[in-house]
């Protein structure tokens, strides 16, 4: 038997803590799952959490059909092996649907078209919470997030009108069709998360780790050129370079860092020594200062 | 790695977000796309200074009107310690954020401009932190290359800054004096080559040295059930684990506990961590503990031991903070949430407001507008387990939801 309980990673628990919340306040909540090493963070943590029983609600993966194909791999073995229940709910459908146009042109993305298929699948379900990976140091509007954030009918985000949230009290009370997101690892810093993963011996998708790919250069990122799914102009030429993903994103917003961590203990090193943000390398939030809280209005994770 | 989570507090130009931002820089917290935003940013304003505050305002309306308006968390980490920077606003109309960015920290960084000194908001700031019983308090007199350095000035300020300290009610609270340039990175992680009349700690080396063991404030174990773990499974099928986070003091196995409101008593069979099984259930942590019998326990009750009963009562007198646009007035009814547990709440009697920068009480009040700070005893539907906001600071504190809005409009502190 252990002794106690004293030499306790605080971020772990507050988690764990947050985790019990959801299941205890919400009828029907999922968690978001994105093949992510947050979102596989999050699946440890509800099994800590929930242990011996099993994780009490279903994950939900809202796949943009441009997803890099070592992440569903992954994704698929890891919810089998566990036994959990996953949705998946395809933009390509909200595309055929007329719901959403597809972007075009040279930073054409699915990334944001996310949204609309998300939507749907909480209307379609009837979720009223669910549970996301952010982590509030990605980014700026982020940082203003809470861990139980209301959005409304329409998936909107009202950050000027948040509700405080005081010592541990989470107030998940909300109308018939409005929602909360939760976000149980708010406070954990990227490096937070890979210690976590090496700690725990967690398994996440190769492409986390260095290996050659065929890649192009645009705006000092690296892309991915080994598939159709990036546009590429004919001038940007393709070379093969040893790189591994930071962020494992939608493949057409996603770019690649000049890496050789092969395992965990060299990406952690790598992290600590890092002088670029995690979301650098995400073309997504380049778009302007303040694209981030622009898509999270609209009702974007 | 221990967490240290701060809170800040400073008036409208006090230089808060650049004194965030310095600490960032110093540190080599900032990566490289940001510094270089930053300097892109700073230039386009025409400064012929790095705007460090542009690290730290999130959002449009923010960086439109050059404030911030909402409590952002920053995160940075030195070798000994994570830290994250809870940044609240310094304008009187968000006291409500300011009582919510100290709820959940453990330490907090009070600023004062040296060209004005003590001026009534820093009274205000000194208040809440102490109101909500923030353990380290750090007085940052920021803005010294503007006065000179001068030692007189700071001492000065000082000085008055002790007088105030005679009117607080939570004494063993820590005050720190720094005298800080954040602007020119005096004193907060460099040591300053101005003033080397100060011979203290810079603000990051006293950071560096709080004890986690001092600021956490102990009271007696408290352990509020948040969720019943009922496996049903074939290798647990009569498994019955309580889930919650364990406050105040420690849990061990075989401890004798008293369920409430039940008030039947049993003992700690087991406590779990995910697989593991442990002897003792520290502070702070989530477990899942199992008792020797069979008895009924769902959400909001709660374990303690049977010889350290909390109060159990349908009434009790608050210290309240309200956070609300619509008006609080005796006869008002409310949820109370109190960490896990519910129970309706009506308004019993306003007794008196509180002037948060300690001028005084008002009595004869009968109504409360956003951010009042006031005396104010509940009526509840039920009875819930509390102790005294100064004995316990989780179990003594609780939340107000209106139940139409069902957003929160208020905090409490338990008398």
């Amino acid at each position: 038997m252990n002794r106690d309980t004293s030499n306790i990673n605080p971020l772990e628990h507050e988690a764990i803590y947050i985790f019990r919340e959801v299941a205890a306040q919400f009828e029907k909540p999922v968690l978001l799952f994105s093949g992510g090493k947050d979102s596989i963070t999050l699946v440890r943590l509800a099994q800590k959490a929930f242990y011996p029983a099993k994780i009490p609600f279903p994950l939900m993966h809202i796949d943009t059909g441009h997803n890099f194909p070592e992440t569903i791999e992954f994704r698929d073995r890891l919810v089998a092996e566990l036994g959990l229940e996953l949705i998946v709910r395809n933009v390509q459908d909200s595309i055929n649907e007329g719901k959403v146009k597809e972007e075009s042109g040279k930073y054409a993305s699915r990334n944001s078209l996310q949204t609309v298929t998300l939507l749907d699948a909480i209307e379609e379900f009837k979720f009223d919470a669910c549970v996301g990976g952010a982590r509030r140091d990605e980014e700026k509007a982020r940082a203003k997030e809470r861990i139980f954030s209301v959005r409304d009918d329409f998936g909107q985000w009202d950050e000027k009108n948040q509700r405080p949230e005081l010592f541990d009290m989470l107030n998940g009370q909300i109308e018939l069709g409005q929602n909360v997101r939760v976000f149980p690892i708010s406070n954990w810093t990227e490096l937070d998360v890979w210690s976590y993963i090496r700690k725990e011996n967690i398994e996440i998708p190769s492409i986390y780790f260095s290996h050659t790919r065929a890649t192009f250069l645009r705006d000092g990122l690296i892309w991915s050129a080994d598939d159709d799914v990036v546009y590429r102009e004919e001038d940007e030429v393709v070379e093969e370079r040893l790189v591994r993903f930071r962020t494992v994103g939608d493949m057409s917003c996603t770019a690649a860092v000049l890496s050789e961590a092969g395992d965990i203990d060299t990406v952690v090193q790598e992290i600590r020594e890092s002088t670029i943000s995690e979301r650098g390398a995400r073309i997504d939030d380049k778009r302007s200062e303040a694209a981030m809280e622009k898509r999270k209005q609209q009702g974007y994770f | 790695m221990e967490v240290l989570k701060i809170a800040t507090a400073g008036s409208v130009d006090d230089g808060k977000s650049t004194l965030i931002g310095r600490l960032l820089y110093d540190t080599k917290s900032l990566t490289s796309d940001q510094l270089e935003a930053i300097e892109k940013t700073s230039k386009m304003k025409g400064y012929d200074y790095l705007d460090f505050s542009l690290a730290t305002d999130g959002l449009v309306a923010e960086r439109e009107q050059g404030i911030t308006i909402d409590v952002a968390h920053i995160y940075f980490s030195t070798k000994t310690k994570s830290y994250i920077i809870a940044d609240t606003p310094g304008h009187v109309e968000y006291t409500r954020n300011m009582v919510t960015g100290a709820s959940t920290s453990q330490a907090a960084i009070i600023l004062i401009d040296a060209r004005k000194g003590v001026i009534e908001q820093t009274n205000r700031h000194f208040f809440i932190n102490n109101l909500l019983r923030v353990k380290e308090v750090v007085v940052a007199v920021n803005k010294m290359d503007l006065v000179d350095f001068s030692e007189d000035i700071y001492n000065s300020i000082k000085s008055d800054f002790e007088s105030l300290m005679s009117k607080r009610d939570y004494k063993e609270q820590n005050i720190t004096f720094i005298p800080v340039s954040a602007l020119k990175g005096d004193n907060v992680v460099n040591r300053s080559e101005s003033m080397t009349w100060y011979k203290g700690e810079t603000l990051l080396e006293h950071l560096e040295a709080i004890e986690n063991e001092d600021i956490y404030n102990v009271g007696t174990p408290r352990f509020p059930v948040q969720y019943v773990i009922r496996p049903k499974t074939d290798e647990f099928h009569d498994f019955r684990g309580y889930a919650g986070k364990v406050y105040g003091g420690e849990l061990n196995v075989g401890d004798e506990i008293v369920a409430l409101p039940s008030q039947i008593k049993s003992k700690i069979k087991d406590i779990y961590f995910h697989k593991e099984v442990y002897q003792t259930a520290s502070r702070r942590s989530s477990v899942t503990i199992t008792l020797e019998d069979d008895i009924n326990v769902s959400r909001g009750d709660m374990l303690v031991k049977v010889e350290e009963l909390p109060s159990t009562e349908k009434q009790f007198t608050a210290t309240i903070s309200w956070m609300d646009g619509r008006k609080f007035t005796s006869g008002n009814k409310y949820v109370i949430q109190h960490g896990v547990n519910k129970a309706l709440a009506k308004v019993d009697t306003i007794h008196h407001k509180i002037h948060p920068d300690y001028s005084g009480i008002d009595s004869g009040v009968e109504t409360l507008v956003m951010n009042d700070i006031a005396s104010v005893t509940f009526k509840l539907n039920k009875p819930i387990f509390f102790d005294a906001f100064k004995d316990h600071r989780t179990n003594g504190s609780f939340i107000l939801i209106d139940s139409q809005s069902n957003n929160t409009v208020g905090a409490g502190f338990i008398q």
